[in-house]
């Protein structure tokens, strides 16, 4: 053989650029070539034990190292590798010739307890400290991307140093103006034939020259890693001999090869802070590889990367029909002609721009020119699917995990709820078992934070025993679960010291109610003694009604669904109606001299504080009353009190008349009063947006005036008489009301007005008579549905024997004769 | 058959060359519906205005472009091709006058070895020219796509230019394009005489092209009738035009291309069809991206102009160009450049290539009406001119973005008054 030696008085150090597909390649050729006793892979030392899981078969990249504070697990760092990586292409050719593999770098153990030295804002996990850093010199634009998105003070200290970026110098001295791609022309785009060793060899002489003008370039942790390294390799090397390979990055190369003392070595490892750590293997995805996110490695198109990597020969030819594949399937003419012509243009492309190969540029040129029309619209799906693509990796069970993923691992498969990638919806049935314990564990991982699934509204139905929720599991995810281990070590045990947490902590009387429904949602019955405990304080203390009303709402739900639950609920009934008792006695006087916009606010916590209550009604213990009929007097209080401002007032009026408590002569009556020539025509009419407006419950507003010609005829009447001046002033208020009428409603209610007063004059007399209706009901013929009527209200006291089947048969034709009055079908003989 | 095309591909330079020489033997009145003339002729038609036409009269064919009022490309640039033909020593298609690094460098700018500046005629993403000129160099043809006013025509116009050295074998699409022009068309004066034969055919500026190896040109291709459309299918697929009257065929020779351009904004007059669009590489030439970027257009253009049209040159005209690139800018995008503020946009497309023309105008005003300095007032007709195409809505926006945009603006105040001026 005529080549360089490999191991030329050392072992033999492969520089790599990290993701890089052409440094995979060279790596696997290197070591195939020099067949090394020993591998040792730049990476945190703790996770030599978990090499062996690399051959697992259920292990699938991307995957990454994560190691995390014990005590502390958001304190985190991560060491992405794709099936690209040359490290990984390094893990495995020594797991499949059975060569030892270890990992060189600083252990976690150090880098995570650096961070612990300076005061990290947040305690956001910090994205892969060690790989960050070492990707700089290979990935140029590293910093600046991954500077804002991680708040660690280590990039902040490294981007006030004055950074030399390497591997721009070279590009800049090759004649590129963007060192990724002369990275790519130089390196990446070779193949590996002739001499495997030479790059290494010439890529660390370049290194090297770099590094002796600029030091460590601002890396100021380097150092320490690289006497870390350094020992580590000499150890290596004591066991195996010189046949050892040694896969780091490029920048690292000359500092490795640097003769130093063991003295002088340890000399700089001294007295490193320390911080229990541990690791393990996560699922990654290639958007996470990406640059664009926030946990990025660095590079941009993961998915043409992992082509290059993976396609055997004629990388462009292949690709071109990749994406001539995915725009097929969305429906895009692509013809083969089509990829015949991008692939001309892009390898034309390519010479012109003086490039060995296509790179990802010329391929998107050419894909744009030919195959989308010149449109950025296509091509933005072929960089999301394909460039950077929708890979997520797989970690074996058998690796080792935070007490509480294993358990969410176990509840997962238990429930059959895969984690993925791609957003998804699923529709929970709360009657089904699973489907409960499935909703119930959504939940609790909500309230750890873990926000794999998202609450959405249901289509169609809106029962609820329905829940539907959008899916999408996020690696980061996986941090989330590292970081609510400190909870506990079960997902129930976890959510509920988290509720309990939340509810000491909790700022404002509707989050600790809103915390309360969540608990009852995530089946969380140990935690709500102490939220309930929470609750009754913060409600005895706040005296604000809006506060009151405000958290009312979700409370009532909280006992209503602990009623479909079968929960007990019984102390939540109690302080609810506590809660609603003090927002009787409170809202009258808080109701008083408010603005417009505190009026329309209050309007809406009276319409709360109605639905509320309406459900609560049965639910109160006996000692509190009949609420209903209290809140119905408050109400009335309300509607007659003129210091109250007109939208609520109204507002009061129309709960009162639909409850059936305000008599239809009183209405008028009070609406007469309101309309009369003596009230502000602005306060009328802000009368009549609470009477008669949209909102929560006052949909049917237009029905009501539709049908009752007496209340429309009040209106019309106090419309036309409003002056010209005052009538500007009301329009909008009036036609914020009106517009939010069913265009149904707004053309029936526009016809009677067109009617007009006559019209309007019998519906007067006819008091509340239904236009087409006579004034007063055919005893006779409505007598006749009569039995019906018992039957179906159970009132049916006599004992006739066939009612049963009476009863089944006749329902359909029943209803239909009662809708329309006609009373010719004979039942119930 | 194979026979037949040989004898015409062997003669075809001779051929040509008396058809050309035909055709300005035989005035262009013998056939109304052919567009193409001989080259001097429609450089002419391309420039009937000004007092030029009194002077040249009737002799337009007369040798002169200095004289007329928009030399072509290769003539305007005639230096600086030359130079870089001279310079050029990469590889060259067929019938190529330059490489295709040299047609990048033509057309983005730069400076040669020997110190030669080339002056950049687009300014814009290097990708665009460099897909372009790629794609002339895979002989597939170039479609290029914009709203109106991008420099569609005028990249088109430069590429053939640089690579033919000859930018005006040119159909201009309208709906009334017949097949004629894409194809050929008889000298029926020659063809009652002698019958049918070459020479009593009047080739499109197409088939010149395909003969001799040049870059033929589509000026609004989605305006022409989609049946006439159809018959650029077979001459960019099978490179071949068909003479069924003669039985013969014209081939296409090494270096036949086709640039087409076409308006996006109003796609739908005749769109293509997916047969027809199959066969273009599409480029979109995108709006200038950012304001310096246009700023930087429109001063290099009215400088061009003006130095053309004679006019004297202004001294401080850079910020009223900056103004009106401001002003166009923020109508066409509905939003201030400090997006604080949101605008309706007038009607009118409010072009990079409108800016242009506002700024001429008003250097045109200064120098013969004014003191020679551009100032707010010189701009400001042509402004209210461009934005208000609709003379009901566009004034209602440009009075809000008057009183709303321009008043409040530290050191707009002159613009201001002489904006109200010219609208009251």
């Amino acid at each position: 053989m005529s080549r360089v030696r490999p191991y030329d008085g050392g072992p033999l150090l492969l520089g790599v650029r990290h993701h890089g597909p052409g440094s995979a390649r060279a790596v696997r050729a290197a070591l195939d070539e020099a067949r090394p006793r020993a591998v040792l892979v730049e990476g945190p030392p703790e996770a030599d034990g978990l090499v062996p899981l690399v051959a697992d078969e259920d292990m699938r990249p991307p995957v990454a190292l994560l190691a995390h504070a014990v005590d502390e697990p958001g304190r985190s760092a991560f060491w992405p590798l794709a099936e690209f990586s040359p490290e990984w292409v390094a893990i495995r050719w020594a797991v499949e010739h059975g060569v030892p593999a270890r990992f060189i770098d600083l252990p976690a153990t150090h880098t995570l307890a650096w961070n612990t030295g300076e005061c990290t804002p947040e305690p956001e996990p910090e994205p892969e400290p060690e790989p960050e850093q070492e990707q700089e010199p290979e990935h140029t634009e590293g910093p600046a991307p991954s500077a804002p998105s991680t708040p660690s003070a280590r990039s902040e200290e490294a981007v006030e140093a004055v950074r030399v970026d390497p591997l721009a110098a070279l590009a800049e001295a090759a004649g590129y103006d963007d060192p990724e791609r002369w990275w790519e022309d130089v390196v990446e785009h070779r193949g590996t034939e002739g001499d495997v060793f030479a790059p290494f060899l010439a890529l660390g002489e370049a290194m090297e020259a770099l590094r002796e003008t600029y030091g460590t370039g601002g890396h100021d942790r380097d150092p320490v890693r690289e006497a870390y390294m350094r020992l580590q390799v000499r150890s290596a090397r004591k066991e195996f001999g010189d046949e050892v390979a040694v896969v780091c990055g490029a920048w690292h190369v000359p500092a490795l090869r640097e003769k130093r003392t063991v003295a002088a070595d340890r000399a700089l490892l001294k007295g490193l802070p320390k911080v229990k750590a541990d690791i393990t293997w996560v699922p990654w995805t290639h958007r996470r590889l990406s640059r664009a996110s926030g946990y990025g490695a660095g590079i941009d198109s993961p998915g043409w990367y992992g082509h290059l990597f993976g396609a055997p020969d004629r990388p462009v030819e292949r690709w071109m029909t990749k994406v001539a594949g995915l725009l097929r399937e969305e429906d895009r003419l692509v013809s083969s002609a089509h990829v015949i012509e991008a692939v001309r243009l892009a390898e034309t492309l390519a010479v012109m721009r003086g490039r060995p190969l296509p790179g990802l540029t010329e391929t998107t040129d050419a894909v744009r020119a030919v195959m989308c029309e010149g449109s950025d619209v296509p091509l933005g799906l072929v960089h999301d699917r394909l460039v950077v693509g929708d890979v997520l990796g797989e970690v074996p069970e058998s690796a080792p995990a935070v007490p509480l993923q294993r358990d969410l691992a176990r509840s997962q498969r238990r429930l059959r709820l895969k984690p993925e990638a791609l957003e998804r919806e699923v529709e929970l049935d709360l009657r089904k078992e699973t489907d409960a314990e499935r909703g119930r564990l959504l939940h609790r991982l909500r309230l750890l934070g873990i926000a794999w699934g998202e609450p959405v509204v249901s289509r169609g139905s809106t029962g609820t025993f329905r829940e539907t929720w959008r899916l999408r599991w996020e690696p980061e995810l996986a941090v989330r679960v590292a970081e609510a281990g400190v909870w506990g070590t079960t997902v129930l045990s976890a959510a509920t010291a988290r509720a309990e947490a939340d509810a000491v902590s909790a700022e404002s009387l509707a989050d600790v109610t809103g915390l309360a429904e969540r608990c009852l949602l995530a089946g969380l019955p140990d935690a709500l003694p102490v939220v309930m405990r929470a609750l009754a304080d913060r409600a005895a203390l706040d005296a604000d009604v809006g506060h009151l009303a405000q958290a009312l709402p979700a409370l009532v739900r909280s006992v209503r669904y602990g009623d479909v639950r079968a929960t007990d609920t019984r102390a939540l009934a109690e302080v609810a109606a506590g809660l609603a008792e003090r927002v009787f006695v409170g809202l009258p006087p808080a109701c008083t001299a408010l603005d417009r916009d505190a009026a329309t606010e209050m309007r809406r916590h009276v319409d709360a504080v109605h639905g509320a209550v309406g459900l609560l009604g049965e639910a109160v213990p006996a000692a509190h009353g009949d609420l209903r009929a209290r809140w119905h007097s408050v109400l009335h209080v309300l509607s007659q009190r003129d210091t109250v401002p007109g939208v609520v007032r109204g507002r009061a009026a129309r709960l009162l008349l639909d409850d059936g408590e305000l008599a239809r002569d009183d209405t008028a009556r009070l609406m007469g009063l309101v309309l009369s020539p003596g009230t502000a025509p602005a306060d009328a009419a802000a009368w009549i947006e609470g009477f008669v407006g949209g909102g929560a419950g006052g949909a049917g507003g237009g029905m009501l005036l539709v049908h009752d010609e007496r209340l429309l005829g009040l209106v019309d009447a106090w419309l036309t008489g409003v002056s010209g001046e005052a009538f500007t002033d009301v329009l909008p208020l009036l036609r914020r009301t009106f517009s939010a009428y069913e265009p149904g409603v707004r053309r029936t209610l526009g016809e009677l007005v067109r009617r007009g007063p006559g019209a309007r004059g019998s519906a007067a007399a006819t008091a509340s008579g239904t236009p087409g209706f006579a004034a007063e009901p055919d005893a006779g013929r409505a007598d006749a549905v009569l039995p019906v009527l018992r039957l179906l209200l159970g009132l049916n006291e006599d004992d006739r024997n066939n009612e049963n089947d009476e009863g089944d048969e006749g329902d359909e034709g029943d209803e239909d004769a009662m809708r329309t009055g006609n009373s010719s079908v004979e039942v119930g003989a | 058959m194979s026979v037949a095309w040989c004898t015409v591909d062997t003669r075809s330079e001779a051929a040509d060359q008396a058809e050309l020489e035909g055709d300005s033997v035989m005035p262009v009145s013998v056939d109304p519906t052919t567009v193409d003339d001989d080259r001097n002729q429609s450089a002419s038609a391309n420039a009937p205005a000004g007092p030029d036409a009194h002077t040249s009269g009737h002799a337009a064919a007369a040798e002169a472009p200095a004289e007329a009022l928009r030399p072509h490309a290769e003539d305007a640039f005639a230096a600086e091709l030359a130079a870089l033909a001279a310079q050029d020593d990469r590889p060259r298609p067929a019938r190529w006058k330059l490489s295709p690094w040299a047609v990048a460098t033509y057309l983005l700018g730069g400076t040669l070895p020997d110190g030669t500046v080339i002056t950049p005629k687009y300014v814009g993403p290097r990708r665009i020219v460099e897909v372009a000129v790629t794609t002339l160099a895979t002989d597939r043809a170039l479609l290029l796509l914009g709203v109106p006013g991008t420099a569609k025509t005028w990249v088109s116009e430069h590429l053939a230019a640089a690579v033919s050295g000859d930018s005006t074998l040119l159909v201009q699409g309208t709906a009334g394009t017949p097949e004629e022009a894409i194809r050929y068309g008889w000298n029926y004066a020659r063809l009652l005489a002698h019958g049918p034969s070459r020479d009593a055919l009047v080739p499109s500026p197409v088939m010149r092209a395909m003969a001799e190896g040049m870059t033929a040109r589509v000026e609004e291709l989605t305006r022409i009738p989609a049946d006439v459309q159809d018959t650029l299918i077979t001459i960019l697929s099978e490179k071949t035009l068909p003479i069924p009257e003669l039985g013969q065929e014209v081939q296409a020779v090494r270096g036949f291309n086709l640039i087409a351009t076409a308006n996006d904004r109003d796609r739908g007059v005749n769109d293509l069809s997916s047969a027809l669009r199959r066969r273009f590489n599409t480029v979109v030439l995108p709006l200038p991206e950012s304001t310096d970027a246009e700023v930087d257009i429109v001063s290099r253009r009215v400088d061009q102009i003006g130095r053309s049209l004679d006019l004297p040159t202004a001294p401080d005209g850079i910020d009223e160009i900056r103004r009106v690139v401001t002003v166009f800018r923020e109508l066409r995008d509905g939003m201030t450049t400090d997006g604080r503020t949101k605008l309706k946009s007038p009607s009118g497309t409010l072009s990079t290539a409108e800016a242009i023309s506002v700024v001429t105008n008003g250097l045109a005003l200064a120098a013969h009406f004014g003191d020679g300095v551009l100032r707010a007032s010189d701009v400001a007709a042509g402004i209210l001119g461009a934005v208000v195409r609709d003379p009901a809505a566009d004034r209602v926006i440009w009075q809000e973005y008057l009183e709303a945009v321009v008043r409040e603006r530290d050191g707009w105040t002159d613009f201001y008054r002489a904006c109200r001026e010219v609208g009251a």
